[in-house]
């Protein structure tokens, strides 16, 4: 495990490791895989795949949370918004219209692309915790005309897939694995261009501008522009995220535009490391194998034996994870990559500078 | 009395965020006397003000009468007995004068009668909302605020600093009364003010102090301290006047 | 006209639950720098332990009215406290890790209300005479709105007089102008953390048994739905105002009545559209003065 961790260090090693690790995820299907306490069967059982899928798209919905929080030092609480307008941008166009898979894919983009431009030049007016509130409120919005239009959206009940313009390989539980892949892909497409705004001219002014705006400024830059290009990116990674969720799950329901489901990607984040991209693709599969798992603990006899004291908090699985959330922040600032970091110095004893906690600057910036 | 040193500043060093404003302080502060500390703007004269406060992150030893005072939290600091009257005077705008000085008496019997006698004018306008003040009455609100207990030391930032020359004479009045009564920590970058207040001089320059001695050591050779403190384009007020 | 007052009437009403929630978010973003994520929480335990204590002493009197209103003060303002001391203090000054702590305890706690008393609502009965209606100009105006708006009222005028006329009060005034000056004039301001949680959360305790009254149940997920609205309530008034909170609150609620009235139910949208309003021309709130 150190072996791993110090050799992560190295940039060469690092790109062998991650297209090692892809190609391992890629051939998960073919294998029979079986982690007991981890995985619900084989690696090649539909159900399992479905959940890999899952925690992929979670993966991939933490890094395009992280552009904005991570990145850019936005705490955004509307990032659900998002995702709610690709899946069900996606499904309402393909129940409604006769338009073809891709044609509707780049129509939901598109329209994704207005709408955050539209609300992240207007909530990006304030700054810090104001600008918190307001996407929380433009979210709430999108929430609620979700649940209201029931007619078009379904309503409390979700809107589900409709296959007809579908490609057959997308269809059916035996094609779980096309969609896997699909997710797998999603998640290597999402990290490059993550990787690739933070590492563009805007994500270092966005970096900049999240430790001293002031310096920004002073240098002739505008912050603004640069925060709603970050806002714009995350917005429409997040949507193409939501539409791969739709066909996966064949169908969304309103939860995903709530307010818990962005608080979620933030208890990813966090959980994972603040400014992090592997810590936001850690986090995402490892809240979505845990939040499965607590479920599954949840109902099983062993809990339901137990007495109230004990039975009613253990069946909940988001009491667990809220407490956990609350523990990590508390005592393992830096998440699990933080920790992760922490061995890697201790076994490799290099003294390379450490990376800055994001969060301890967006305060002073404030 | 004199002689006896009240505060101690033993190599504090302080940082806003993560950028290191004071790098290496040290100064003694004796009792009967005032004590300026000059420098160019952008030294860590401030910074070192409120490094020993505790109002920014700071490490090293600061000693109160011999007590490290370093670790504590700033209202422990100050009800030690370290009075601070702040840059720019930090009045609390939206309450009433009376509401300002009602808020830092935190003696049994607080100085009300030193106050009233100092400036009359903030007793007569106790109702005012103090954010209407003036620049000088704002300071001397602000002054006023740390007369009001019984201090061992008051830390005073810049109590000229924006004010009429007519201004600056009243607070350099007030202040010489004041020192009669307990030894001030006085940042000042009007050099007529600092000559006549201030028994000893720090000199600061890029977060470290370069220099410190009896003031009049300084003021022999004026030549010297101007060059050193960087007059032109540094906003040293007033030095030519009076 | 009848229709007119109806919508009024219930706007108040529905103002004064979106103050009871907003005064103490206000209060303790304005002193500490904290959004308070967990402050929905504060009014949902009050709500179901005031509901328990009413419906066991039979809840169709005054006086387990009054005693609910009690208990849900008093749990709000304990619940409040120990949040405070427990979790948010150990992260003084860092306010992003506080939020995200509040998040945690919202997300948790709302899971635990679930586990304890189901996801369906719990209904609620009181005194009759808040189940029936009075007639003002025609309208039949169910008579818990009357309830709502006096004790609204009653709390906001005790905060401003504690405000006003305690140390405490001074402090607190103090603190949210200029925090670092309060302590600098050797006040240990952590007190008045302490206290503005309790306050708070005892203020969200009586509107969650209010709310109850209001929406005639409690149900886990009462807390987060009130606190989205007093958010936007918090920060069209500006963060921080007591005064900017009432206003805020009254002219949200009207507005959503209204609009739900005549504009086809789009409420929820025009309040997000007045909160955009807001901030492109004021982003300060209506009587915020910091940014």
């Amino acid at each position: 495990m150190n072996a791993v961790l110090v050799s992560m260090r190295r940039p060469g090693a690092r790109w062998l490791l991650s297209a090692l690790l892809v190609v391992g995820l890629a051939a998960l299907p073919l294998l029979n895989i079986v982690v007991p306490g981890v995985l619900p069967g084989p690696s090649y059982t539909p159900g399992t795949l479905q959940l890999l899928a899952l925690s992929l798209i979670f993966a991939a919905l933490a890094l395009s949370y992280h552009v904005l929080f991570g990145a850019a030092g936005l705490l955004s609480f509307g990032h659900a918004l998002y995702f709610a307008i690709g899946a069900y941008g996606l499904g309402i166009l393909l129940k409604r219209t006769e338009l073809p898979l891709l044609l509707a894919v780049a129509v939901v983009l598109a329209g994704t692309l207005v709408v955050a431009t539209v609300l992240g030049a207007i909530s990006l007016r304030v700054s810090g915790i104001s600008f918190a509130m307001v996407t929380l409120a433009f979210a709430q919005a999108g929430s609620v005309l979700i649940q209201r239009n029931s007619g078009i959206t379904g309503g409390e009940d979700g809107l589900s897939l409709s296959t007809q313009q579908l490609p057959d390989f997308f269809v059916g539980v035996l094609n779980t694995r096309n969609l896997y892949w699909l997710a797998l892909a999603l998640l290597v497409v999402v990290f490059l261009a993550v990787r690739w705004f933070e590492r563009s001219r805007a994500g270092h002014v966005a970096a900049a501008a999240r430790e001293n705006e002031l310096r920004v400024r002073v240098i002739g830059l505008r912050p603004f522009s640069v925060k709603l290009v970050a806002v714009v990116i995350a917005g429409v990674l997040a949507a193409a995220i939501g539409m791969v969720y739709l066909l996966l799950q064949s169908g969304v329901v309103p939860g995903v535009a709530s307010s818990n489901f962005t608080l979620t990607l933030l208890v990813i984040v966090v959980l994972g490391g603040v400014g992090s991209r592997w810590g936001a693709v850690i986090g995402g599969v490892v809240y979505t194998l845990l939040d499965q798992r607590l479920s599954a603990l949840a109902g099983s006899d062993a809990i339901a034996g137990l007495p109230a004291v004990l039975r009613v908090p253990l069946s909940e699985p988001l009491f667990l994870l809220g407490t956990l959330f609350i523990l990590v922040v508390l005592f393992l600032p830096g998440g699990i990559v933080g920790v992760a970091g922490r061995l890697t110095r201790r076994a490799g004893r290099t003294s390379g500078a450490t990376r800055e906690d994001p969060r301890d600057v967006i305060e002073e910036t404030e | 009395m004199t002689g006896e040193v009240v505060l101690r500043v033993s190599g504090l060093s302080a940082r806003i965020g993560h950028q290191q404003v004071v790098e290496d302080v040290s100064f003694d502060v004796p009792a009967g006397e005032v004590t300026a500390i000059l420098g160019r703007n952008g030294a860590g004269k401030t910074s070192t003000i409120k490094g020993i406060l505790g109002l920014i992150g700071r490490s090293g030893i600061v000693e109160l009468e011999g007590e490290r005072i370093d670790t504590l939290a700033t209202d422990r600091i100050v009800r030690r007995g370290v009075g601070y009257v702040p840059e720019d005077r930090e009045v609390f705008a939206s309450l009433t004068v009376a509401e300002n000085l009602r808020l830092a008496e935190r003696d049994a019997s607080p100085r009300r009668e030193l106050v009233a006698e100092l400036f009359p004018e903030l007793i007569t306008r106790g109702a005012q909302r103090a954010g209407t003040l003036s620049g000088g009455q704002q300071q001397m609100l602000s002054l006023s605020r740390a007369l009001l207990n019984d201090n061992r030391i008051l830390l005073i930032d810049e109590p000229t600093k924006g004010l009429s020359p007519k201004l600056v004479a009243e607070v350099v009045a007030a202040l010489e009364v004041v020192a009669r009564v307990v030894p001030i920590l006085l940042v000042e970058q009007n050099l007529n003010a600092a000559r006549r207040l201030a028994a000893r001089l720090v000199v600061i320059e890029d977060g470290r102090s370069v220099l410190s001695g009896p003031a009049s050591e300084f003021f022999e050779d004026e030549e010297r301290l101007i060059r050193m403190l960087g007059v032109h384009g540094s906003g040293v007020g007033g030095v030519g006047t009076a | 006209m009848s229709t007119v007052a109806l919508l009024l009437i219930t706007g108040l009403g529905l103002g004064a639950l979106y103050f009871l929630v907003a005064s103490g978010l206000s209060l303790i973003y304005g002193l500490m720098g904290v959004l308070n994520f967990a402050h929905g929480s504060f009014l949902t335990i009050s709500a179901f332990l005031a509901w328990e204590v009413a419906r066991r002493i039979g809840a169709d009197s005054w006086g387990s009215l009054g005693l609910a209103l009690l208990v849900g003060a008093v749990v709000g303002g304990i619940v409040a406290a120990g949040t405070e001391l427990l979790l948010i203090r150990r992260l003084y000054e860092r306010h992003i890790e506080q939020v995200l702590v509040t998040v945690g305890l919202a997300l948790a706690s709302v899971a635990l209300f679930q586990g304890i008393w189901g996801t369906d609502p719990q209904y609620v009965t009181g005194p009759a005479w808040l189940a029936q209606t009075t007639d003002v100009l025609g309208a039949r105006i169910p008579n818990n709105r009357f309830l709502l708006i006096a004790v609204a009222a009653a709390v906001l005028l005790t905060l401003l007089l504690f405000l006003r006329y305690t140390r405490f009060g001074l402090v607190i005034r103090a603190g949210v102008e200029n925090r670092s000056m309060v302590t600098a004039l050797g006040i240990d301001v952590r007190r008045a953390f302490t206290l503005v949680f309790t306050i708070g959360g005892a203020a969200a305790g009586i509107g969650g048994v209010l709310a109850s009254h209001y929406f005639g149940y409690v149900s886990p997920e009462m807390g987060a739905s009130l606190l989205i609205f007093a958010f936007i309530v918090t920060v069209i008034g500006g963060l921080g105002s007591l005064a900017g909170a009432a206003l805020a609150a009254v002219f949200v609620a009207v507005i959503q009545q209204f609009a739900n009235f005549y504009l086809g139910g789009t409420g929820d949208i025009m309040v997000v559209l007045l909160l955009a309003v807001v901030l492109l021309v004021r982003p300060r709130g209506l009587l915020g003065r910091r940014g």
